[in-house]
């Protein structure tokens, strides 16, 4: 998806459509480039952008705008759990708040990328959302290790029983959450598309 | 708990998320080129494993006294909190299920639960010898 070639060429020019499907892999991007006022931008949302400046390729996932994003949203997100964990009580050794958390963390996740994948291709400010709430604040909002190190706790403990219910239980009202974000977010798009 | 160290955590935190998202690209670049893995998530399930397993060697560590509070709370609950994330692993096991791959979203639902609570018992337990 890496493509090295001269910018000294106006996009706009290239109108041929043998040469776009000959340089772009998805065919959906070829109406993007060919209108192209923009063409630092991605072609492909999960690979490659190239560096205008170097030349070089720069995945997204190691540009200083995206890790500063998703650090910004981490923090926010890992603080919001803390304070949440800091004020449930835990009956029985059950980490009630990390349940509360993974779950609504789940429901918000599958609304918002439902909806970004509506609205449009992922780039531009819908990316910088995806990363900042996404992969940030809900990434750091939620969390897999304290599920799996509490249930881990809970069976070295001897609670064999809470120890294989609490994480059953997670994965699966998780699953139910994050598909009812999705249609919910399917619901909104659709009612605010006047459908 | 201090303000000071919710803060430490906090910002812990968005460190692991952004180490999520660098090693993520990483193993998604390297899983692109085979046929078996470039459609199944695995970034997310070796960040949700070696997470899980990490925050059980400092469960351990505290359970010994072997390491400071502090350095438990930023490291785990801040770092691998951050790192590891429940959200996107449940969306990813849905789209498999929407995808009707039941394998793959049976390995990325209930496999990697298994896998990460093994993990964390495999941690706690190494932690605790120290």
């Amino acid at each position: 998806m890496n493509e090295n070639r001269p910018d000294d060429r106006d996009p706009r020019d290239e109108r041929d459509p043998r040469d776009d499907a000959r340089r772009l892999h998805p065919p959906e991007n070829a109406r993007l480039v060919r209108r192209d006022s923009a063409p630092e931008l991605p072609l492909d949302p999960d690979t490659d952008a190239v560096d205008l400046a170097s030349g070089r390729s720069l995945p997204v996932h190691l540009r200083p705008t995206s890790l500063l994003l998703v650090i910004a949203g981490g923090t926010v997100g890992t603080l919001v759990r803390e304070l949440i964990d800091l004020a449930l009580p835990r009956p029985g050794g059950l980490p009630v708040s990390i349940l509360l958390i993974n779950l609504s963390g789940a429901l918000i996740l599958g609304a918002l990328l439902e909806g970004l994948v509506r609205r449009g291709p992922d780039e531009g400010r819908r990316r910088s959302v995806r990363l900042l709430v996404g992969t940030g604040v809900l990434g750091g909002y939620t969390t897999y290790s304290a599920l799996a190190a509490d249930s881990a706790k809970l069976l070295l403990g001897g609670d064999a029983l809470l120890g294989v219910l609490y994480p059953l239980a997670t994965l699966l009202l998780g699953a139910l959450a994050s598909l009812a974000g999705i249609l919910l977010a399917r619901r909104i798009v659709r009612a605010g598309a006047g459908a | 708990m201090t303000v000071v160290t919710v803060l430490v955590v906090a910002l812990c935190g968005g460190l692991g998320a952004a180490i999520r998202l660098a090693l993520d690209g990483l193993i998604r670049g390297r899983s692109a080129r085979s046929a078996r893995l470039s459609t199944f998530p695995v970034g997310t399930l070796v960040i949700n494993v070696t997470g899980s397993f990490i925050l059980g060697l400092l469960a351990g560590l505290a359970q010994a006294n072997a390491a400071p509070a502090l350095l438990v709370s930023a490291l785990g609950t801040g770092l691998m909190g951050g790192y590891t994330t429940f959200s996107t692993a449940s969306f990813e096991t849905v789209r498999l299920l929407q995808g009707r791959r039941w394998v793959a979203a049976a390995l990325n639902g209930l496999g990697m639960l298994v896998i990460a609570v093994a993990a964390g018992v495999l941690g706690i337990v190494v932690g605790r010898l120290a």
